[in-house]
């Protein structure tokens, strides 16, 4: 069972992964003595995409919109309120025991911080073999260690470092560290979550560069979460927009960053900062008033609509649904979606 | 502490008849720790004038801060030593004043913003009663007033219903907002420099933009001298007038900010600009830079970058590149082949 995965023909382009509309509700309660749910945190509400193999689906959203509880969810680390998923057509979140631990095996992550997701009192060799304890058969004992060499090999360390510990390394090497644990078990999905934000600059662009690679010598699909939308472009195939948990616009890298139909996609893409001083002042900015909403306390309708410039009396009674638009055939969650020539002239 | 006495070596446009509003002259400082000697600062110089943005640029551990820290006199001594160079503010040295005079430039002559606005604000005070409390201690403002002045404080940097919100606590603001409070609360004493730390660098996109317009909103209403610290290239472009790009506690690159985006003239921000994926170009391959900052307890011979250099030469690693004018009256980079780079005819 455990090989079928391995020997199975693999098509570039199929679907791997498929979400269909999973919700994650956090409790908000109050009491000491008699603990009472009074509200929950909607932080994922109704998410549903694919991913294909061999491709790279970037999740994009400011603080809150619910894409690292997605990543967890997918990881099995949180329990979903309703939704499924299936991988490679099993079901994610009805596997237990063993065929969840296999499922699991195929899906590794790659964690935000690279200083607080290892552990200080192991050393590399061990941080990386460790998901072989878990999975004996992925590496027997006695090849463990050469397997590990040559992870490290993979990634860009010196094999011969095997024997350190994470203080040893800079930032950008423990993301490497990071990437090589998540790679040791052969996963076919790695779910990345803002792999890059803590590097500095000049190591960004090394371990983006690093991902690339592996993909293409590895076959591997990406989910890549991130804030950064320029990073999100470099690497991504596909992207999908969040807002207060909810999707709010996917598409292919070019429908999304040239043709956005989304009100916020525009918004967010306007804001971000192009290092090009002779663009200053050129480039129209959407400015967006106020803050996100509580997720606690969405708005009604289109949850966008309290900070969108578009919003008519429909967005506050019916939510957009994410559909294919006139406008451009990707789907958007939008009444009024349309190309904007301020963000896209031409 | 030793200070030069005599005119030190200054930036090569720095003249004593027209002095700067700020103008830092190689500074130099250092940390005892217990792994050792780290130097961190080595001979950086910069001036700024009213009304303008001078934007320094660096990865983690060039040395950005720890100038920015030396300014205010927040620098924690021990470790930190400051081992020679001049702070001028309207020509006095703030290096050589007494501590009481110093209190009096901080705060007051210039004031600063952090990154980190939650950790910066004490959670156990209104954030009313935070901003008022300087006007009541420095300006001997009674209650009243101080809250009264608050408010208006609070309707400068545009948080909605000032009025309403002076008694709520900094945990029930949102990041955006409690930004906004802190550069209210750097306000208050109408500095005539503010340093900007990092001060959109825990917010999101859409919020970043905001606080950034609100910056060069205020510096353009109080005729401030803004320096804004930062490693975001995107950010600099938006909103500076001239860039110094340090990196191993040496200012490596100097320029308008046009010209340095256009003609680079130190291979470092070279490889920077390059490294950085362009929203609104595609398809590109990352350049990368190779290798790691320097460890500044043992920082390379001759120049600091030369290790990570593609363009290094034997004299790379012997001599310190000296500061070589390029391009404008007031541009340098410190590369033995700052011309060649800047030309492009390097690689």
């Amino acid at each position: 069972m455990a090989a079928s995965a391995d020997t199975r023909t693999k098509v570039r382009g199929e679907t791997i992964l498929a979400v269909d509309n999973l919700v994650k509700h956090f409790p908000i309660s109050q009491g000491i003595l008699f603990r009472k749910t009074v509200g929950a945190v909607r932080a994922v509400d109704g998410v549903s995409f694919e991913l294909r193999r061999g491709e790279t689906l970037g999740v994009v959203g400011e603080s809150g919109c619910g894409k690292s509880t997605l990543a967890r969810l997918l990881m099995r680390l949180e329990t979903p309120t309703s939704g499924r998923a299936t991988l490679e057509g099993r079901d994610l979140f009805a596997a237990r025991g063993g065929e969840l631990r296999r499922l699991r095996r195929n899906m590794q992550m790659v964690m935000q911080d690279p200083y607080t997701s290892l552990n200080p009192r192991m050393t590399v060799g061990d941080i990386i073999g460790e998901p072989f304890e878990i999975h004996p058969e992925v590496a027997p004992k006695g090849q463990r260690q050469a397997r590990v060499r040559e992870l490290l090999d993979l990634v860009g360390l010196n094999p011969e470092h095997i024997n350190r510990y994470p203080h040893q390394f800079s930032g950008g090497q423990r993301q490497r560290i990071g990437i090589a644990r998540a790679l040791a078990l052969r996963p076919e999905i790695i779910v990345c979550d803002e792999p890059v934000s803590a590097l500095d600059v000049s190591i960004q662009a090394q371990v983006v560069n690093l991902l690339e690679q592996l993909q293409d010598e590895l076959g591997l699909s990406y989910i890549f979460i991130a804030h950064d939308l320029s990073v999100v472009r470099h690497i991504a195939d596909r992207i999908a927009v969040m807002y207060l948990g909810k999707i709010v616009e996917i598409g292919t890298e070019d429908e999304i960053y040239e043709r956005p139909t989304h009100p916020y996609t525009q918004a967010l893409l306007s804001a971000v900062p192009v290092p090009d001083p002779e663009l200053r002042g050129q480039r129209e900015i959407i400015r967006l008033t106020g803050d996100v909403p509580s997720p606690a306390n969405p708005p009604s309708g289109c949850r966008f609509r309290t900070r969108c410039w578009k919003a008519q009396e429909i967005c506050a009674q019916q939510e957009p649904l994410l559909v294919p638009q006139a406008a451009d055939p990707h789907p958007s969650a939008c009444h009024f979606a349309e190309v904007d020539t301020r963000v896209n002239p031409g | 502490m030793t200070h030069a006495t005599a005119e030190p070596a200054a930036a090569p446009d720095a003249t004593a008849a027209t002095p700067h509003l700020l103008d830092v002259r190689d500074l130099h400082v250092e940390f005892h720790t217990a792994e050792g000697l780290s130097k961190v600062i080595n001979g950086v110089s910069y001036h700024l004038d009213p009304g303008e943005t001078l934007a320094v640029l660096g990865e983690s551990g060039s040395g950005k801060s720890v100038t920015a820290q030396a300014i205010m006199g927040i620098l924690d001594t021990p470790p930190a030593v400051i081992r020679s160079g001049q702070i001028l503010y309207q020509g006095r040295d703030l290096l050589t004043i007494s501590e009481e005079a110093r209190r009096q430039v901080r705060g007051k002559e210039i004031a600063m913003i952090f990154q980190d606005a939650l950790s910066a604000l004490n959670p156990v005070f209104p954030v009313g009663w935070q901003i008022a409390e300087t006007l009541r201690v420095r300006e001997g403002l009674s209650r009243a007033d101080a809250r009264r002045r608050a408010v208006e404080l609070m309707e400068l940097v545009k948080i909605p219903a000032a009025r309403e919100r002076i008694s709520d606590y900094p945990h029930q603001f949102s990041g955006g907002m409690r930004q906004r409070v802190m550069i209210a609360m750097s306000l208050a004493m109408k500095p005539r420099v503010l340093i900007a730390d990092e001060p959109t660098t825990a917010l999101d996109v859409t919020v970043q933009a905001q606080i950034m317009d609100l910056l060069a909103d205020l510096r353009r209403e109080l005729n401030m001298g803004m320096i804004l610290i930062t490693h975001d290239l995107g950010v600099v472009a938006d909103v500076a007038d001239r860039i110094a790009v340090m990196y191993a506690g040496r200012i490596i690159e100097h320029a308008d900010v046009r010209s340095l985006y256009k003609s680079p003239a130190h291979p470092y921000t070279k490889g920077l600009l390059e490294s950085i994926p362009r929203m609104d170009v595609r398809g590109q391959k990352l350049a990368t830079i190779k290798g790691l900052p320097p460890n500044l307890m043992d920082i390379p011979a001759g120049c600091p970058f030369h290790p990570r250099c593609p363009y290094a030469q034997q004299v790379c690693r012997e001599v310190v590149p000296p500061e070589i004018p390029v391009g404008a009256p007031g541009r340098y980079s410190a590369c033995h082949f700052a011309k060649e780079v800047h030309d492009g005819r390097l690689g």
